[in-house]
């Protein structure tokens, strides 16, 4: 029997005997107050059922009790397309674009994504616990992308937000190939807004009695069109569209385009956010911010490791994320991008939220993760130092109150 | 008149004898020995003249001092791979280029030089890609201010400019014919290079000096009896554990000095590798993958090697890692297992002795060169950063300067540079 799933069976048999567990730590952030010292997070079938300082909270008898030096909230990647493209760069790993047409909002991570990509438990064992993950930038509208937990036997249950966004890139990265459409800026954003046109009318033909409606079919409805049932549920606002966009002149055009239409915008890489500061925090739109230690090359060339520090003074909500990487490393490693923005003019605590309890907010699921707090999901990550040290490991990953890596990185 | 004023200014210039200057109070990491904790490091002409505990080191009387309290000291990083400043070797007309120079492709005023600065690198090699089983003679660059490339390169004992030669195999340098199809045509045709190498070799030798019995010049031919002499080092990237065996294999057959670079396999070999006396020049990449061939690849390479006794630094293999970030591989290595003082050696002295120039550079002693960092912080940690960095005694980056800061963290104008024609890099440097 192969060591891993040993030790899965392992842990399987030990969250059996006690459904409930304790991790104490000498410093606990909770990510919803200040950081308790000589902290305690017992977590009862899944969820954490209490928290705070070990003299006040008290451990039931029998309890398993995890010790650390650091606890944090389980980390969240707020961008990535870990599960979609694998570690091996070959064709037959990588699902994280499909090229035959510019817009392609029907397409669904949930189909593409593989819960046994080597990356995902690679990522788990640095802390991530929760993925925003989903197509790759490179097209208009490459698909809608899905929130996973980093565990699960499968794409169904791995996902806890199903459907999360709508991609779409701007700008030199989702130009189309060889004389084919998009070949220019004003023409892609002149799709999208025609994209939108056409699914307003989808819709409102969908609302009509089926009386008036011309291209009602027997049920009294026009012919499901999956590609504008997609873009409808943006119109509808029941999901984001994700812009990916570094020029500022690219962001700029999505917030035009999402005021046309009264759209929900995420804005995603945003290199030149600083240009703009005050256009981005007038549209009242949230960034998921490029990489830290992404390379400054093509539209990313302005970028800047104090940008995180930037779009904080500024008040603009923002996340960090891994992004995609089309090479090496295959994918980055989420709490050294934040660390490097702590070294570049973040707080320790504002580096970390953008980690955590923030990149939760702007996926809208803070109400289950994202901080420890009781009935929230119980997700942690255990260190032996400050989490942004390279020389600190981590020692532990907590999801859903089940122990996923006791391994020490 | 004119003329004769200019021999005089210059003459004046070259035995100036600038005043010391010293820089008192850093802990300072010499990597020749042991940390000192308040120390001073004393430098003129370019040169190191002294260094030591602070009640140890005699400051001259006319020495410009520089209160270096609170800050950390250390040799000017050596970065034994990379491909800063947009240069290109081989075009894509044939496998082996043993005559192509990176040296006449260089772009001095290339953004990276100024980022590598701001990391505080001082020397680096730099390379053409690996898209060929020999892709051309590298250049070892001290990252000097300069107008031209000749004002960033080293020159040897016997007056010759300090570079390697390029190789690799595995799946980079793979393609359509001329080029080679699989990993033993591959190393058919290094041998058989070699062995025509050996033959023109012998031509010269017999002539024993005598030019009416010299073979006609060949530029292909001379650049390999450097690499059959020993005076030019292979530098050959592999990741594979067969790959590295065959370098190895390769090396033993025509007794050259090779350099193992990426190694991503290595850990599986190391023991062969100590064997062989072979040097490593290390990349440690934020994960596996990405490449088939790098599919195994791990941050405790490091601490294997160092385990198994083999020699290695840490590259960057710019612009697969940032220049500004080959300080950071060091505090991942101590991550996964590897020894503080095995890390920084192999940021500064084992890239210099991988490099053949740990004479000169590689770490703090008198008579060495003026080549060094300081830092706010510890070497190992996330939040230090690089303040300054000095070649040859001239302080090159300050990071208190908003024009030098540009370069350390990023902005507008930081990286517009011109395009890199060799096409490859950016694809197959890793």
């Amino acid at each position: 029997m192969r060591p891993a799933l040993l030790t899965l069976l392992a842990f399987t048999a030990a969250s059996a005997l006690a459904a409930q567990v304790a991790v104490r730590g000498d410093t606990v952030y909770t990510m919803a107050g200040p950081p308790i010292h000589d902290g305690v997070v017992v977590m009862r079938d899944g969820k954490i059922e209490s928290v705070g300082p070990a003299a006040q909270v008290k451990i039931p008898a029998g309890c398993r009790v995890v010790q650390a030096k650091v606890v944090t909230p389980g980390l969240i990647d707020a961008h990535t397309a870990v599960g979609l493209t694998g570690y091996l760069n070959q064709p037959q790993d990588q699902e994280q674009l499909e090229k035959s047409a510019p817009i392609q909002p029907e397409l669904r991570a949930i189909d593409s994504y593989d819960p046994d990509e080597p990356l995902i438990a690679y990522v788990r064992s640095f802390g991530v616990t929760t993925m925003h993950t989903g197509h790759a930038p490179g097209a208009l509208i490459s698909g809608q992308t899905m929130i996973v937990k980093t565990r699960g036997k499968t794409a169904d249950q791995a996902a806890i937000v199903p459907a999360a966004m709508v991609a779409a890139t701007l700008g030199e990265e989702s130009l189309g190939e060889q004389n084919k459409s998009p070949g220019t800026r004003a023409k892609q954003i002149s799709m999208l807004r025609d994209e939108f046109i056409k699914a307003k009318e989808y819709l409102a033909k969908q609302e009509k009695p089926a009386a008036d409606n011309k291209d009602a079919g027997n049920k009294g409805k026009p012919a499901r069109d999956l590609r504008l049932e997609a873009v409808g549920r943006i119109l509808k606002g029941e999901m984001p569209l994700l812009v990916t966009a570094e020029r500022d002149r690219d962001i700029v055009s999505a917030i035009r385009l999402g005021k046309e239409f009264n759209l929900r915008i995420v804005l995603d890489g945003a290199a030149d956010a600083p240009f703009i500061l005050d256009r981005i925090k007038e549209s009242g739109y949230p960034v998921i911010l490029h990489p830290t230690m992404k390379r400054a090359f093509g539209p990313a060339e302005n970028l800047s490791f104090e940008t995180a520090s930037k779009l904080q003074t500024a008040g603009i909500p923002y996340a960090l994320q891994t992004s995609f990487e089309g090479y090496v490393p295959k994918t980055r490693v989420l709490v050294w991008e934040a660390a490097w923005a702590a070294a570049n003019g973040l707080t320790f605590e504002q580096a970390l939220a953008s980690i955590t309890i923030n990149a939760a907010r702007l996926l809208g699921i803070e109400k289950r993760v994202g901080s420890l707090e009781a009935a929230k999901d119980g997700d942690l990550a255990l260190y032996d130092g400050d989490p942004f040290e390279y020389t600190s490991h981590c020692t532990g990953v907590f999801i859903d109150g089940q122990q996923v890596s006791d391994a020490v990185r | 008149m004119k003329r004769l004023a200019l021999v005089w200014l210059c003459g004046a210039l070259a035995f100036a004898q600038p005043k010391p200057v010293a820089l008192t109070g850093a802990h300072i990491i010499p990597i020749a020995g042991a940390e000192i904790d308040r120390g001073t490091l004393v430098i003129q002409n370019g040169k190191i003249i002294a260094v030591g505990p602070a009640n140890a080191v005699a400051i001259p009387r006319d020495t410009t001092r520089i209160d270096a309290s609170g800050k950390v000291i250390m040799p000017g990083l050596v970065d034994s791979h990379s491909h800063i400043a947009a240069g290109g070797g081989a075009d894509s007309s044939a496998p082996l280029q043993p005559d192509v120079r990176i040296l006449d492709s260089i772009n001095v005023r290339d953004s990276r030089i100024k980022k590598a600065r701001a990391g505080g690198l001082t020397t680096v090699n730099i390379m053409p890609g690996s898209g060929h089983l020999l892709s051309g003679q590298t250049l070892y660059v001290k990252l000097r201010a300069a107008e031209t490339i000749d004002d960033m390169l080293i020159k040897l004992p016997d007056g010759r400019i300090a570079g390697g030669m390029k190789m690799a195999n595995g799946t980079n340098s793979r393609r359509q014919p001329p080029f080679p199809g699989t990993r033993a045509k591959s190393a058919a045709l290094v041998r058989e290079m070699y062995v025509k190498a050996q033959d023109y070799q012998k031509k010269v030798a017999d002539a024993a000096g005598d030019p009416s019995k010299m073979p006609p010049r060949d530029l292909v031919m001379e650049g390999l009896v450097e690499v059959l002499e020993g005076k030019r080092v292979v530098h050959h990237h592999t990741h594979r554990h067969d790959d590295i065996m065959t370098v190895l294999r390769l090396a033993r057959e025509f007794h050259i000095n090779v350099v193992l670079h990426h190694a991503s396999d290595a850990w599986m070999v190391a023991d062969e590798i100590a064997a062989a006396k072979v040097p490593v020049s290390l990349i440690l990449i934020d994960s596996p993958g990405g490449k088939e061939e790098a599919k195994d690849l791990r941050l405790e390479t490091a601490a294997i090697l160092e385990k198994a006794g083999v020699k290695f630094g840490f590259h960057t293999d710019d612009p697969i890692i940032d220049s500004r970030l080959l300080i950071r591989e060091a505090g991942l290595a101590v991550r996964a297992g590897l020894s503080r003082p095995t890390a920084l050696r192999a940021l500064t002295l084992s890239n210099a002795e991988i490099l053949g120039l740990e004479d000169r550079i590689g770490s703090l002693e008198p008579g060495k060169d003026a080549d060094f960092i300081v830092l706010s912080g510890d070497p190992l940690s996330n939040y230090s950063h690089v303040l300054e960095t000095w070649v040859e005694g001239a302080k090159l980056f300050d990071r208190s300067k908003p024009e030098d800061r540009l370069y350390a963290v990023g902005g507008p104008g930081a990286s517009r540079d011109q395009e890199d024609i060799s096409g490859e890099i950016a694809e197959e440097a890793f």
